[in-house]
């Protein structure tokens, strides 16, 4: 058994296996076993027993969010279910390791979540400038559709189901799960009201799952060995492992997967080859740019849901954006309000017209033409756009960074003014 | 009903709202930008936040936003809090970030919603110090203005456009703080409908092109209640005048009617009334024909005239469709009925007389245009009415859309959770069955479209009914695909549980409308109740025109024809009626210059006031009272807007001067004579009506200048112009307040200074209004009542007889309504001079697409181009009426086309009706 149930077979010193290939080492194994022996309830109960949670950010436990996913009996109506491929977190590239280290495990893996959700459609929303892994699932999709694992009858079952590859356009905010329905239906990606849910009223508003790439790749091996083993992979009480992923001035920058759990200075010490020469960490954003910063006092903590979760961050995608202590502080976070001022869809007004002016305002902290009246609306921002003013979680997500740089740095604005 | 419980107060609220239309609904003042009435809850704005307390014991409670919150039993919330409010002026703060200071030019100041809702913010200091986002603005053609720096991204111009209206040329673009309304290129707006974003937009990014050029700020605007001229339905206007000139119109709320949109025409088409031309001063042509030479005369000799002519046994007097009840019986009654005709031609009068006893069939009940947005099956019969009745097109298409919330309410999602609605239907929609000639714009929404002849749609509506219900009378020799048809209809419309039938004249077709009936009888066998029948019928006072009189008893215009043929007409009084639309041309050119004497009361100089010996200036609509009935039978009275100048006086006047005191006197005196419109007198308060002892002003509180205006003539202020003839004064001073909705001449209330404000008049929101709908309906009554028949007259199959192409007219929103058309922004939407050939025809004719036709009909020659239409039956000709001279008499026999050898496109720009995105990237 392997406690790498991801990146098992991924080595990026060759190409990525075919589908025989991948049947060689065991592939679709978890596909088979779900499809010829077992219920879609069975599916479930396994996946809720795993304590799978959502690998996108938000850590919904993924059994939990399907139990509301409608189950018809024959003729069913058309369900679908959706990996989010659009990896556009700024310092995430966890999914792209796995879309173009081994294509056939989310293939696999979609597969399986579809017979659990008795789902008959699926489409991998992929970020357009992933053209390899697109290219690679595409390739692995006519694979098995001529090896029968995607079309009509499945396995000689009565269940059907077929996968398609949709290349995104290009928006931050099309990762936001009813964003980017809209878009892979040809509209504007501007996220939707919650309720209806997804799982109810989704894709044409038919019942749809979405999951992250990282979430549906952890299914084959679940259905396979079980949702014991799972747990048992993590240090903590958030099961299975997890791809971390280290950016900024570290000696080795990169993705791996680890034991749920793992600390950050694990991770940055250890894997990521420790800090630069000359340079001290100063702060990190623990899961991508919309997480709330951390600071050294808090690198042994687990790197888990619960324990980010209780430092008044979140795991996020589990990829640490180092910041070191000779970075332009403000400069470096005006440039990830820029990037989520300018992604913002400009459906609320908060977010469309607030992130602006919070660009403005440390954009001329920066330059030293910054005013107290720029801080005071920085602060101010920090409540206005929060979660519940907004229409979706886009600005709330980039008020994190700022309120925690206000809290825990607030001499870097200060000393910046006239 | 629920409990909620609002800054401590508790109310009893109707089950299954939000939170914003409650409190609205209640008299509270809560701001918001996204949310519209009719267009439901996005929650893009975020300005309507509230402070939601979970139970008695929260004390912090959190911020939500109420249009997105059901107004649920128990809910506990505060407007007043102080966070809450704090929070709803931060969202202005940030709306204004990009929003100009330019009020003081910006056309929309004074009647902005953006400015009520900053006000009621509270947000007086702005501390955005940085720049504003600049947009460049677009040509949008003649009816709006563009100006997208003003825009405050609230949605509501493209949900209302594409998702209320069906247009698809208005879009948001761009993203984040750049995000744009506009069209992918400069180019005029398609729909219809585009004059109610004027309404629609919060603030000034699409504001009225005709009013901002000859403006005036709305507090400076003289308004009346009134009643749109240009077409049947009857929708409530209100326009505004200042200076003598009509500015623009507005929208006036009618639950039934109307609601809170207009469509263009009715919007745009005033500018008649300050037409240069129209007459002013009596005009007299005096010596013979041949060398006419036209004074101005005294209106004494005018009135003498008059009743010179009156008295005259050798007389006859034509009245009008387009005119007042008022005036048509002032006209009746003095010539007397043997020579009074209502100035139809005979086949019109027999269809208007043919929808008149269709509606007062006992099986047959006539739905209001907003009874039509409830129906859950809508089959047309004969009407593009989106051209004949535009604002029965919106209704439809929110018929259409009602399957969507009923799926909705299935799936427990609120009916005012607008994305959500719309998602889960997707393309799914009630059924709307059209038979019509040609397509139509509604055909991408309905379930069924049929293009056939006026005779086969007659007969596939026959066969309906018999489908429906055996005992109508069956139709032989259907073709097995019409069969199929019918069979395909049958089902969906006994599937209905809420069916409705639209009808109308427009194809001159009395088969049409009884095949509608008797679709209607057979499914209120089903129903085992009336079923709801709208007919959509020509004019605006159409009905009003056969109900003047018992059926069948009043002449024709052809009688009158032949009466100056045999030389027992020899004088001719014409009231406000053009006879050149109704009648061949070179007949009517000859009897009328066989006349002794022609006298002509129009506020138009029309072809037939050219021929008269006497033109005396009537009142439009806008300086007289007058009542109308609609096409649901409903009679509606609209007031002067300012008093009428020169020699203009309503056209009863001219008549008899003495037979009536004022117009109540006349109304009344109308109402008497016959039954069906005893009720008249209640479509609104009568001149008496008083409130504390003063008329209802005319002119809003604010009106500025009355005292300045004349000052270089007198410094003293003038007494203000009486007005004897209803309860609304010429004047400011009076209380504007708790006025019955037929006598409001505006939506004011304090704080709401846009139409918003329309909503403390209703009685909840999208309700009637407080006192009623205005109108009263006069065919709802049992006295009314004819026995219940079967109409058995089907007709023969359409078949082509001989190289004559039966003519079929076709309509116009824009050009084919006689008064709309004078104004200048309707001729720039009307289509170039056309008529519709079938490519086979056209092919066996050898006329090619960029050919002309030259052909001879009504007494008129034509030579106009050819537009080739697959859609329209292959047999027939489609003539678009009011282009070009083509009217109802060039429809009268089979036409023989030839191809003009020497024709030649227009000149000039091209055709206007041509949208900038046809002509692609040229421009």
């Amino acid at each position: 058994m392997t406690d790498r149930p991801l990146t098992q077979h991924i080595d990026l010193s060759r190409p990525p296996y075919d589908l025989a290939q991948y049947e060689d080492v065991g592939g679709y194994a978890g596909a088979r076993k779900v499809i010829t022996e077992m219920t879609p309830a069975q599916g479930l109960e396994i996946l809720k027993d795993s304590g799978l949670r959502g690998r996108g950010g938000a850590g919904f436990p993924t059994g939990v969010k399907w139990s509301f996913v409608p189950m018809y009996n024959t003729p069913a109506p058309t369900k679908y279910i959706v990996a989010n491929a659009d990896e556009m977190e700024p310092g995430t590239f966890k999914d792209r390791l796995l879309m173009e280290g081994c294509p056939h495990l989310l293939v696999e893996g979609m597969i399986v979540g579809a017979y659990i959700l008795q789902a008959n459609i699926g489409y991998i929303f992929i970020r357009g400038e992933y053209i390899e892994a697109a290219q690679l699932l595409n390739e692995a999709i006519a694979e098995c559709r001529k090896k029968g694992y995607l079309g009509e009858r499945i396995l000689g079952g009565d269940w059907s189901f077929e996968l398609h590859v949709h290349t995104s356009a290009g928006r931050y905010i099309c990762g936001e799960e009813t964003a980017l329905l809209n878009s892979l239906e040809g509209k504007r990606a501007t996220p939707r009201a919650k309720p209806p849910f997804p799982q109810v009223s989704g894709l044409w508003g038919r019942p749809t799952i979405v999951n992250n790439v990282e979430t549906l790749c952890n299914l084959p091996q679940i259905v396979l060995l079980g949702a014991d083993w799972f747990k048992q992979l993590s240090l903590t009480d958030d099961a299975g492992t997890k791809l971390y992923g280290v950016s900024g001035r570290v000696n080795t920058p990169g993705c791996w997967e680890l034991p749920m759990g793992t600390s950050a200075r694990e991770l940055i010490e250890r894997h990521a080859g420790g800090m630069c020469d000359g340079y001290q960490l100063k702060t990190f954003l623990p899961g991508g740019g919309s997480t709330p910063l951390l600071l050294p006092e808090h690198l042994d903590t687990p790197m888990d849901y619960t324990h980010i979760g209780k430092l008044g961050s979140r795991l996020g995608t589990g990829t640490v954006i180092v910041i070191d202590d000779q970075v332009d502080f403000i400069g470096a976070l005006k440039n990830l309000e820029h990037f989520f001022s300018q992604e913002s869809c400009g459906f609320c007004t908060p977010c469309r017209d607030g992130l602006p002016w919070v660009e403005k305002a440390l954009h001329n902290i920066e330059c030293g033409s910054g005013s107290r009246a720029d801080l005071d609306w920085l602060r101010r921002a920090t409540w206005m756009l929060n979660m519940g003013n907004t229409f979706c979680a886009h600005a709330p997500g980039a008020m994190g960074p700022l309120d925690s740089a206000l809290k825990f740095f607030p001499d870097e604005f200060e000393r910046r003014l006239p | 009903m629920a409990k909620i419980i609002v800054d401590g107060k508790q109310y009893q609220v109707p089950d299954g709202n939000n939170l914003l239309h409650t409190c609205l609904s209640l008299g509270l003042n809560l701001p918001y930008f996204c949310w519209h009435p009719c267009l439901g809850s996005v929650g893009a704005c975020r300005q309507c936040a509230v402070k939601q307390y979970q139970n008695d014991g929260d004390e912090r409670g959190r911020i939500v936003m109420a249009c997105m919150t059901p107004a649920a039993d128990g809910t506990r919330i505060s407007l007043e809090d102080p966070q809450a409010k704090d929070f709803r002026a931060g969202i202005i703060e940030l709306l204004m970030t990009n929003h100009p200071h330019d009020c003081p030019v910006c056309e929309e100041g004074g009647e902005c919603h953006l400015q009520d809702m900053t006000e009621m913010s509270g947000h007086t200091f702005r501390s955005y110090a940085q720049t504003k986002r600049t947009h460049r603005n677009q040509y949008l053609g003649p009816f709006i203005n563009h100006e997208m720096n003003r825009c405050i991204a609230c949605y509501r111009c493209v949900r209302y456009y594409q998702d209320y209206a069906g247009g698809d040329d208005l879009q948001m673009l761009g993203a984040h703080h750049h995000v744009y309304f506009g069209r992918h290129c400069d180019g005029t707006l398609e729909s219809p409908f585009s004059g109610n974003l004027v309404e629609v937009c919060p603030t000034g990014v699409f504001t009225d092109k005709t009013f901002s050029q000859d403006y005036t700020r709305k507090w400076d605007l003289q308004s009346a209640p009134s009643v749109c001229q240009h077409c049947a339905l009857g929708c409530n206007t209100s326009p505004g005048e200042r200076y003598g000139r009509l500015k623009r119109i507005v929208n006036r709320y009618h639950s039934d009617i109307n609601g809170y949109f207009l469509c263009d025409r009715g919007r745009f088409g005033y500018g008649f009334v300050n037409a240069e031309q129209r007459p002013r001063q009596v005009v007299q042509r005096a010596g013979d024909n041949s060398g006419q030479q036209a004074q101005i005369a005294a209106q004494s000799a005018a009135t003498e005239a008059v009743s010179t002519l009156l008295q005259q046994s050798d007389a006859m007097a034509i009245g009008s469709p387009r005119a007042s009840l008022e005036n048509n019986f002032a006209l009746l009654h003095s010539i007397g009925p043997q020579r009074f005709c209502p100035g139809l031609s005979d086949a019109e009068q027999t269809l208007l007389e043919t929808a008149a006893a269709i509606y007062r069939q006992p099986d047959i009940g006539i739905p209001s245009p907003a009874d039509i947005e409830r129906a859950d099956t809508i089959i047309i019969l004969g009407e593009d009415i989106i051209n004949t009745a535009p604002v029965l097109a919106l209704k439809v298409r929110q018929a259409v859309r009602n399957l969507a919330k009923a799926l909705a309410g299935g799936a427990g999602i609120p009916d005012w959770q607008d994305a959500a609605v719309q998602e889960l239907a997707q393309q799914r929609r009630n059924p709307l069955i059209q038979l019509t000639f040609g397509a139509t714009a509604l055909d991408p929404i309905a379930a069924v479209n049929g293009s056939r002849a006026p005779e086969d749609i007659a007969r596939l509506g026959f066969a309906i009914a018999h489908g429906l219900d055996s005992e109508a009378p069956p139709v032989s020799d259907l073709t097995a695909a019409d069969s199929e048809l019918v069979a395909q209809i049958c089902a969906l419309l006994k599937a209905a549980q809420r069916p409705l039938i639209i009808s109308g004249s427009s194809l001159l077709s009395a088969a049409v409308l009884q095949a509608a009936a008797n679709i209607a009888k057979a499914l209120s066998r089903k129903l085992d109740a009336p079923c709801p029948l709208h007919q959509c019928l020509p004019e605006c006072n159409s009905l009003g025109a056969v109900l003047l009189q018992e059926p069948g008893s009043s002449p024709p215009l052809e009688r009158v024809l032949e009466g100056i043929e045999s030389g027992a007409v020899r004088r001719l009084l014409v009231m406000e009626n053009d006879l050149y639309r109704r009648l061949d041309s070179e007949r009517l050119e000859r009897a009328l210059d066989k006349l002794e004497q022609l006298l002509v009361i129009d506020h138009q100089w029309t072809p037939t006031a050219a021929k008269a010996d006497w033109v005396l200036p009537a009142a439009s609509f806008a300086e007289a009272e007058g009542t109308l009935i609609n096409s649901e039978g409903r009679a509606q009275r609209f007031f002067a807007v300012f008093p009428a100048s020169a020699d203009i006086r309503p056209a009863w006047q001219w008549l008899d001067s003495g037979a009536w005191d004022n117009i109540d006197a006349l109304t009344r005196a109308c109402a008497a004579s016959r039954a069906p419109l005893a009720t008249i007198v209640e479509a609104a308060p009568p001149a008496a009506f008083r409130r504390p002892g003063q008329q209802v002003p005319r002119m809003p509180h604010r009106y500025s200048g009355r005292t300045a205006i004349r000052a270089n003539i007198q410094v003293s202020e003038p007494r203000q112009t009486p007005d004897p003839m209803s309860a609304l004064g010429f004047t400011m001073e009076g209380d504007a307040t708790g006025l019955p909705p037929a006598l409001r001449p505006a939506s004011w209330a304090p704080g709401w200074n846009s139409n918003q404000s329309i909503h403390k008049f209703q009685q909840e929101i999208n309700g009637p209004l407080v006192g009623g709908p205005s109108g009263v309906r006069l065919l709802d009554d049992q006295f009314n009542v004819a026995e219940a028949t079967w109409f058995s007259a089907v007709p023969a199959a359409f078949q082509l007889s001989g190289p004559a192409l039966q003519p079929v007219p076709l309509y116009h929103i824009f050009g084919s309504e006689e008064l709309s058309q004078l104004a200048a922004p309707i001729r720039a939407r009307q289509a170039d001079d056309y008529i519709a050939l079938h490519p086979d025809d056209a092919a066996a004719l050898q006329i090619g697409a960029a050919d002309g036709v030259n052909f001879r009909a009504g007494g008129r020659e034509f030579c106009v181009a050819v537009r080739l239409r697959a859609d329209i039956p292959a047999g027939t000709v489609g003539l678009p009426m009011g282009l070009g001279g083509i009217c109802a008499a060039t429809l009268s026999q089979p036409l023989a086309l030839s191809r003009a050898f020497d024709w030649q496109p227009p000149l000039g720009a091209g055709n206007a009706n041509v949208f900038a995105s046809d002509s692609g990237a040229a421009l």
